[in-house]
């Protein structure tokens, strides 16, 4: 089912959480809410869910598919909600958990308990719990407690899914698997998912697309791809990754920051250049373009690659470099090694260098 | 190495002061109170329980403390769900006026109570105009001790409340249940065990509570004594064996409650070990 947000705005007393928003989301997407704590997210979800309000001044509308449900009751909406924390009913085992929408269904509507008994043992093979139907919450581990409370959700075949922060709480490796799995359950049963995270790899893993939300405001909604390629702006660029910042000011196509000499294609003026770890190469001598003399002060091998940290002189911060394995052996890096980083790329928000960094600006 | 707390003289020094203490002033005067009440036998004991009179108050007390436990159940429970599950200006302040009751002395409740509801009373002499009489006799009992034993099961309720937070009732409401059902099959399982304890400790203060209670009552033997008023003038009348005859009913009610509370606390922990 799709929905669609219409000038959604809210204020909690005098502050400020959402600026009127508009969103689009199609039917069966699986939509990420990404931003940093504060960012409106989670209050953006719930009021999706009902369980918060929209302003009514400016009037917004909420619409599944065709049916308005700006003012229907939560209850009303057949939504399936997953909570950050799972807020399974501690006093109910597994299976009751998972039947309690049943169970409290209107009794004209409401399943036989024959039929309710076999609809919760599907689901529960479904997330894979079967054996533990008659435990209770508080024994069950943090992933366990998450794949519950999402058949818990799912029992009554909501045709939309909403999630806040469904794996913050879980280690990195049962996170992993809950989402790979969250994602095959989306496209084997085909509901709308609208999940909301602040890890942007989560996010960018996990969408159809990803919605990038900064002080109640959308910032960019995009696919993962074009989010990462093309920002579009500062704030998005930043929040996706990490970033390694070159401020100078650029004379006759050279920027230049302390000792450090970079040719750019750019007129003169105080500039600031972002670059991405993967796109710092590292070499023993210069580049007739890029002269950056730089120490390795920290490596770590993590995974696929391995992340050096570089200090310099002409640096405010540390850089980050992610170079791949066999470079790393062709280079022999060690700590203290003294190397030239030269970017392969970089990108550049000059509008919105004033209001980021003013008092940048007025030192340089 | 040694643990803090572990000098061993200290310890014992420590056990022996709990004791000693424990056993002076707490232990001791009960096990007086039945002593004293049994002194001339198990005859005059009973002839004393049985009395028309001791009989009258025991009736009342009980009576009040039935009207009591339901009055404060309903206002305690719709007051911590008030606090704790909305945001409403006022909210602390209604907080703090939940605990006026702890702060006042009974005897100061009593007073304003005779104020306002007695005959030349602001709202007394209204009510008298239709010949309704509430100080001196037991609807105004009833008043004062629904007055000190309300702040009770709300106290026990809020804190454990605001720690549950209201997630599992969310939840609930966004799989279709109604209010209702929330609240009889989430909200009301989750605090069953605080809302016991508050009951009980109403149940023992309602029973128990005697410097409200003397302002409002009149003391009528065989009409609106309670209990702990009908001891008192027991005691007044030198009947000291009639004084604590009722002395060691209202003890062991006392005792009773602080079993049932035990075994609350008991339940309780095991719970927690199983869940």
């Amino acid at each position: 089912m799709s929905i669609r947000l219409q000038n959604i705005a809210k204020h909690f007393g005098t502050s400020r959480a959402l600026e009127p928003v508009n969103l689009d989301i199609r039917d069966g997407e699986l939509i990420g809410l990404l931003g940093p704590s504060g960012s409106g997210k989670t209050t953006l979800l719930r009021i999706i869910a009902g369980l918060e309000a929209a302003d009514r001044e400016p009037a917004g509308r909420i619409l599944f598919g065709d049916r308005d449900v700006t003012n229907l009751h939560v209850r009303d909406r057949r939504i399936g909600f997953v909570f950050q924390h799972y807020a399974l009913f501690r006093h109910m085992t597994v299976f009751d958990n998972v039947a309690f929408g049943l169970t409290v269904m209107p009794r004209k509507s409401r399943p036989t308990s024959g039929e309710i008994r076999a609809r919760v043992h599907r689901l529960l093979e479904m997330v894979k719990l079967e054996q533990l139907a008659n435990r209770y919450p508080a024994q069950l581990s943090g992933g366990q407690q998450q794949r519950v409370s999402l058949a818990r959700a799912l029992a009554l075949r909501p045709e939309v899914l909403l999630l806040d922060e469904p794996f913050g709480a879980l280690d990195a490796k049962v996170r992993q698997e809950l989402r790979r799995w969250l994602r095959h359950l989306h496209d084997e049963l085909n509901f709308t998912s609208v999940f909301v995270t602040h890890d942007q790899e989560e996010a960018l893993e996990l969408s159809d697309r990803v919605v990038v939300m900064s002080n109640g405001r959308i910032e960019q909604i995009d696919t993962p791809d074009t989010l990462y390629r093309a920002p579009t702006n500062r704030f998005v660029f930043e929040f996706l990754g990490d970033v390694n910042h070159l401020e100078g000011s650029v004379r006759d196509g050279v920027l230049t920051c302390g000792d450090a000499r970079l040719a750019v294609d750019l007129a003169d003026g105080a500039e600031e250049l972002l670059l991405r770890p993967h796109e710092v190469e590292l070499r023993e001598a210069a580049t007739p373009n890029a002269h950056m003399p730089v120490t390795v002060t920290a490596i770590s091998p993590v995974g696929a690659e391995v992340r050096v940290e570089l200090e310099a002189d002409w640096l405010g911060e540390p850089w980050l470099a992610t170079v791949r394995h066999a470079d790393y052996e062709r280079l022999g890096l060690t700590r203290g090694m003294r190397l030239f980083a030269v970017p392969r790329r970089w990108h550049r928000f000059p509008d919105e260098l004033s209001t980021t960094k003013p008092k940048e600006l007025e030192s340089a | 190495m040694q643990r803090i707390g572990d000098a061993p003289r200290v310890r014992r020094l420590l056990v022996f002061l709990a004791l000693a203490f424990s056993a002076l002033f707490l232990l001791l005067p009960l096990v007086a109170i039945f002593a004293q009440a049994f002194t001339q036998g198990v005859g005059v004991f009973w002839a004393n329980v049985s009395n028309e009179y001791t009989v009258a108050a025991i009736g009342l007390t009980l009576f009040i403390a039935l009207l009591t436990i339901p009055v404060c159940l309903v206002f305690g429970v719709a007051l911590a769900w008030l606090v704790t599950r909305f945001n409403f200006p006022g909210r602390r302040i209604l907080q703090t006026l939940i605990d006026i009751p702890f702060a006042v002395s009974p005897v100061v409740a009593g007073l304003i109570y005779l104020l306002l509801y007695g005959r030349t009373g602001w709202l007394g002499s209204w009510l008298d105009g239709y010949d309704i009489q509430l100080m001196f006799a037991w609807p105004g009992i009833l008043m004062v001790t629904i007055f000190v034993t309300c702040p009770f099961v709300a106290r026990e309720l809020i804190p454990l409340m605001q720690a549950q937070g209201s997630r599992e009732e969310e939840a609930a409401v966004t799989l279709g249940a109604p209010g209702w059902t929330v609240f009889r099959r989430v909200t009301l399982p989750n605090i069953r065990w605080a809302l016991l304890y508050g009951v009980i400790l109403t149940n023992a203060r309602a029973v128990g509570e005697f410097g409200a209670v003397s302002v409002v009552s009149g003391a009528i033997r065989g009409q609106t004594n309670t209990l702990p008023l009908h001891l008192e003038q027991l005691y007044q009348d030198y009947n000291t064996v009639g004084a604590f005859a009722s002395a060691s009913l209202l003890a062991f009610i006392a005792l009773l409650t602080l079993v049932a509370k035990a075994s609350l606390e008991w339940r309780a922990a095991r719970r927690e070990v199983h869940a």
